[in-house]
């Protein structure tokens, strides 16, 4: 078992998969939460759940998971990529892809390089602030808690800072309309009849994280 | 018809090389892509020139032989063909073509437009066969092998081996070809008795011989002649992670 993992790409793959198929998981637990914003204009609500999410057992215990998927997932990545550098020494002068496969699948290390700058400016941002303070305090039901709401909002009202947002969030719909359905391919579920249901799939949920993402920016600029 | 071509040429394989031009009259609308080749090298000799060195052999698009990398596609823009089954009616008249040999890590150049495929026959030799007698021709029916099992084994088996996906893959990866080969003989009762140490031993051959991971972009399926589906890199890794939690 461990040589699988550690020696052959297939193996490598396999992991790379699992992180992934876990990180699409949680990326709609993300966007739930997420969407809370645009349903309380006071921010009550928004708070509440930042608040469930900085306090409740499971999300503690799987917040370390997490961050430990993303860095298998960014280590495997970067070994395979750049392993598949060297196996064309001389390249062609002519090479066309562009209507044999999707852009997305041929560019899956641009993507996660982008959505890894935006990942480490998200954290610096979001979630740096929400552990250790800075963002303010709110009373809710007699329960001090730290204002999510506000922060968000902050954010938010520079122009500049929700089309950087908007654009990783593109990317990472990007990264998902291949990576949801090649995930299943590479741990073997997939035949000719799934792959056609799980690239569908695949796009929709692409569409769904890109737009669900992209509301909240957009909601915060229009209001 | 006229064409200009934009050939590669190389002297051997620890030569340099680079494309040379040649201008061609007179090409047979119905003219293979090789006959032109022909046509060209018959030319070239009777100049007294160093004709094309370029693959071949059975020239019925069933031998795997021919290669050839045409205008940026491998066996060139016609669909589901071998470079020999490539017509010039698929080319417009005086357009520039490029051709170039395979490239790939596992695929070094010998000359020319040919290139060294012997890491298809090292993989196929680390488990790509059965050991088991099968018997004579009246014995093929003793074993009922289910309907479906015995078109996807047979699709499989249609891989030439020809090195096409390698050659299309931006990773340069063989597994299609290697998935072709695993997933036939998993899907007969024959091959599955040593499906586990087929797996494992084609897998690891593969990569030790210098072939890409597999990102699942599909080209290979789109550019393989005999249309094999990527399925069958599904079956690879499902036989493959199945070998491993076996062990």
């Amino acid at each position: 078992m461990v040589r699988f993992i550690a020696k052959t790409t297939v193996g490598q793959k396999f992991w790379m998969s699992i992180t992934g198929l876990f990180l699409i998981i949680f990326l709609a637990v993300h966007l739930t939460a997420n969407l809370m914003i645009v349903f309380d204009d006071t921010g009550r609500l928004y708070n509440e759940v930042v608040h469930f999410m900085g306090t409740n057992l499971f999300i503690r215990i799987m917040e370390p998971i997490l961050a430990l998927g993303f860095l298998i997932h960014i280590i495997l990545a970067t070994i395979l990529t750049l392993r598949n550098q060297g196996m064309r020494p001389e390249k062609y002068h002519v090479h066309k892809l562009g209507h044999t496969s999707a852009w997305a699948s041929r560019n899956m290390f641009i993507l996660g390089l982008t959505i890894l700058a935006f990942l480490t400016l998200h954290i610096i941002n979001f979630w740096v602030k929400l552990k250790f303070g800075g963002t303010g305090t709110v009373t809710i039901d007699g329960v001090e808690m730290e204002n999510g709401y506000k922060m968000v909002s902050a954010l938010f009202s520079m122009p500049i800072y929700s089309i950087i947002y908007i654009i990783a969030i593109l990317g990472l719909g990007y990264h998902i309309s291949h990576g949801f359905w090649s995930a299943f391919q590479t741990i073997g579920w997939s035949d000719d009849k799934w792959r056609k249901i799980l690239t569908g799939c695949a796009y929709c949920y692409a569409i769904i994280i890109a737009v669900g993402f992209s509301i909240i920016p957009i909601y915060f600029l229009v209001k | 018809m006229k064409f200009t071509l934009k050939i590669w040429r190389q002297k051997d394989s620890r030569s340099k090389g680079k494309f040379e031009t040649y201008q061609i009259d007179n090409i047979p609308s119905d003219a293979s892509f090789l006959e032109m080749l022909d046509i060209l090298n018959d030319e070239l000799i009777r100049k007294g020139e160093e004709p094309v060195a370029f693959d071949h052999d059975c020239r019925e698009g069933i031998c795997g032989m021919c290669s050839l990398h045409i205008n940026g596609r491998a066996h060139g823009p016609d669909e589901d063909v071998t470079t020999c089954q490539l017509f010039m009616r698929k080319f417009k008249d005086g357009e520039t073509i490029w051709v170039e040999p395979w490239r790939a890590k596992g695929f070094p150049v010998i000359k020319d437009l040919i290139v060294d495929r012997s890491a298809f026959d090292k993989i196929l030799q680390a488990g790509g066969y059965i050991s088991v007698n099968t018997g004579n021709a009246p014995d093929a029916n003793a074993i009922p092998i289910p309907k479906d099992d015995a078109d996807v084994a047979m699709d499989a088996a249609t891989c030439i081996g020809c090195g096409a996906c390698v050659a299309t893959c931006k990773n340069s990866s063989a597994m299609l070809f290697v998935a072709a080969k695993v997933s036939h003989l998993a899907h007969l009762p024959q091959g599955k008795i040593e499906a586990t140490r087929r797996v494992k031993a084609m897998v690891d051959k593969m990569e030790e011989l210098g072939f890409g991971s597999c990102t699942n972009t599909g080209s290979c399926e789109v550019e393989c002649p005999k249309n094999i589906s990527i399925a069958h890199i599904a079956k690879l890794n499902r036989e493959f992670l199945k070998a491993n939690l076996e062990a």
